[in-house]
């Protein structure tokens, strides 16, 4: 499957890709009130996290395991493999808010919805023609969308 | 090729998963005693707490069993295993033949010999129908008693009191959720519960269930002279493995079925997993019974690919509980309590009681082997990481640890290229 693949070495920590997360999980699709409104009202938050040491950043968020802990975890069912397209998805409605995906992923990968027990992680823009918003929106190609093995 | 799972809970699930990674086309039947497709079973205490309907209790979608090819046989229960002539016989007179065989037979509740614990008004806490059979009695009962103040004690507790019953519990050890706890965190906890309303004692147990002479429970009589009213006992000390029709099989059974390397059990082409099986643990590369729900899933996961044929050993099970109380989250993975004395063990623990939060970091030999969490959790899983990928830290990147937290750049650079650049790390040797 095309997974997306970060690249420390090419990364400035611009944070632009998480906020073109932000836009993309948002209703208005539009960054300013993403950003204003729906994050504080609604706790829109952005799945994917600039990681900064030093010097050194990288911008990380699931990595769509192949075998994943977080679904091991998952007392609910809410995390799941789709057969189909490799992904590992999330299904909001089942979710109970128990945070064992949170603390069996070893790559930090999920985070707490600020507002509810709800659990914010990256669902690869599945239904976005063009790919994943942070992909698209890196200016330095630090992110890549690829198949590998 | 046909592969017969005993047992409809999440290790099943993770079996057939496993299966299905490398054959897509062996048959796979499915025996459970229960009557529901596999649930979530931690989700009773949601349940009965009234958070969710039973609407959401189903682990995998209404298609799952057919999409995978599964016949699926609910209400069902194996009487024999037989590992000789690779059958298994089930209480419907049906023999069933496999090429592979997995029990998944999970635990059962333990109930200790407490004079007056045989007969009325004794509820466990481990299945669906014990959540219904408990939800219904909420309507009528206005005390009851929890005996365990373990994970499932303390989730039947709370969750009998948000249906409105006065809830206490009684644990023999000196704080509660003694496995992944230590004090102070068990302290942080408790209080939780007391100030909601809930009794907790520790350091004490039931002597005597004293009943009245209908045979009716009148309440409890405690180690340290107590006596406390109560219509009704729950008893959820934990579970033992369900391991009987593998122990008449002749299969090596300790404390749980033991299993090797691939799952499989000292009868061949017989795997276990789960609750039931005593596997191999990560850190301590010692066999244990761990019955927790993300290591049944692995095992039966890695137990279904081996019975598929994968060859591929099972990594080893990493302790770890993640649990909350009325908002305070908590979670602990590991070795959380070193034995006391080993000077092997470094912890480094904070604990701010205003603001109730609490961290525990259990390091040997330059490597984080165990944490626990209270309300600031956030940062679990990289904490997690340094455990489950065995990192080695040196002086500096340990201080770094325990002063600024987890933190993606102190993995070491192949670690992570491998896990997050794959491509990366094989160009770059
Ligand atoms: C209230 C509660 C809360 C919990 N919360 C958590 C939690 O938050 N986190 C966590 O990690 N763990 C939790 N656990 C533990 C977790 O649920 C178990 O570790 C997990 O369910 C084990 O899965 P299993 O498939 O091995 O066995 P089980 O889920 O016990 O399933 C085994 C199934 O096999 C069936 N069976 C047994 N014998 C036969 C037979 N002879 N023939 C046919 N069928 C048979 C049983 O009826 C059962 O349905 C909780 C448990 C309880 C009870
Ligand atoms: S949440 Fe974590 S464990 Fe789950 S698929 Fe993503 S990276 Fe893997
Ligand atoms: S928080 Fe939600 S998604 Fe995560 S393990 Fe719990 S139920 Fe599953």
């Amino acid at each position: 499957m095309k997974r997306v693949y970060p690249n420390k070495d090419f990364c400035i920590g611009c944070h632009i890709c998480e906020l073109a997360c932000l836009t993309a999980h948002s209703k208005s699709k539009d960054l300013i009130l993403a950003y204003t409104v729906e994050r504080n009202e609604e706790g829109l938050s952005s799945c994917k996290h600039v990681h900064e040491g030093g010097p050194t950043c990288v911008a990380l968020s699931c990595r769509h395991c192949d075998e994943p802990s977080c679904v091991a975890a998952c007392i609910s069912g809410a995390l799941q493999k789709d057969p189909e397209s490799g992904r590992t998805i999330y299904d909001r409605e089942k979710c109970v808010g128990c945070w064992s995906c949170l603390m069996a992923c070893p790559f930090g990968a999920i985070a707490r919805h600020p507002l509810e027990n709800k659990i914010v992680k990256c669902d690869l823009c599945h239904d976005r023609p063009g790919g994943p918003a942070c992909v698209a929106a890196c200016p330095n190609m630090a992110l890549k969308q690829e198949e590998r093995s | 090729m046909t592969y017969v799972i005993i047992g409809n809970g999440v290790s099943s699930i993770g079996a057939i998963e496993g299966i299905r990674r490398h054959d897509q086309k062996g048959k796979i039947v499915v025996i459970g005693a229960e009557d529901a497709a596999a649930y979530g079973r931690p989700l009773i205490s949601y349940l009965l707490a009234g958070k969710i309907g039973a609407d959401r209790l189903a682990l995998r979608g209404d298609d799952y069993y057919t999409k995978n090819g599964v016949d699926l046989k609910l209400g069902t229960t194996v009487t024999k295993v037989d590992a000789a002539k690779k059958t298994v016989e089930t209480d419907k007179g049906e023999t069933i033949a496999y090429d592979k065989l997995l029990v998944a037979t999970g635990g059962i509740p333990f109930v200790p010999p407490i004079p007056g614990v045989q007969g009325a008004d004794i509820y466990s806490f481990t299945t669906l129908a014990h959540a219904n059979t408990l939800i219904d009695l909420s309507k009528s009962i206005k005390r009851a008693i929890v005996i365990g103040g373990g994970l499932i004690g303390l989730k039947a507790a709370e969750s009998l009191f948000d249906r409105g019953v006065a809830v206490t519990i009684v644990e023999l050890a000196p704080r509660i959720l003694s496995a992944g706890f230590d004090e102070k965190a068990g302290k942080l906890a408790a209080n939780r519960l007391k100030n909601v309303g809930i009794e907790v004692n520790c350091g004490v147990t039931a002597k005597e269930i004293q009943r009245d002479k209908n045979g009716r429970v009148k309440g409890v009589l405690l180690t340290d002279g107590r006596f406390l009213e109560s219509d009704v006992v729950v008893v959820a000390i934990g579970v033992v493995p369900h391991s009987a029709i593998a122990k008449e099989a002749g299969i090596k059974v300790e404390r749980g079925i033991i299993v090797d390397a691939k799952l499989m059990t000292s009868a061949k082409d017989v795997y276990a997993a789960g609750d039931v099986a005593q596997a191999i643990d990560q850190l301590s590369g010692e066999h244990r019974v761990v019955p927790i729900w993300p290591n049944a899933y692995n095992q039966g996961y890695g137990a279904g690919r081996n019975m598929a044929g994968a060859k591929l050993p099972y990594a080893g099970g990493l302790p770890m509980n993640s649990i909350s109380f009325y908002g305070l989250p908590t979670i602990s993975v590991g070795v959380v309590n070193p034995p006391e004395g080993d000077t092997t063990y470094e912890v480094h623990a904070l604990l701010n009681e205003e603001k109730e939060t609490y961290r525990k970091l259990v390091f040997r030999d330059g490597r984080l082997v165990g944490y626990v969490l209270v309300g600031d959790i956030d940062k679990a899983g990289m904490y997690t990481a340094f455990i489950k990928f065995e990192m080695q830290l040196d002086g500096k990147a340990k201080d770094k640890l325990i002063n600024a937290g987890p933190e993606v750049f102190l993995w070491p650079a192949e670690l992570f290229d491998e896990k997050w650049n794959p491509e990366m790390s094989k160009a770059a040797r």
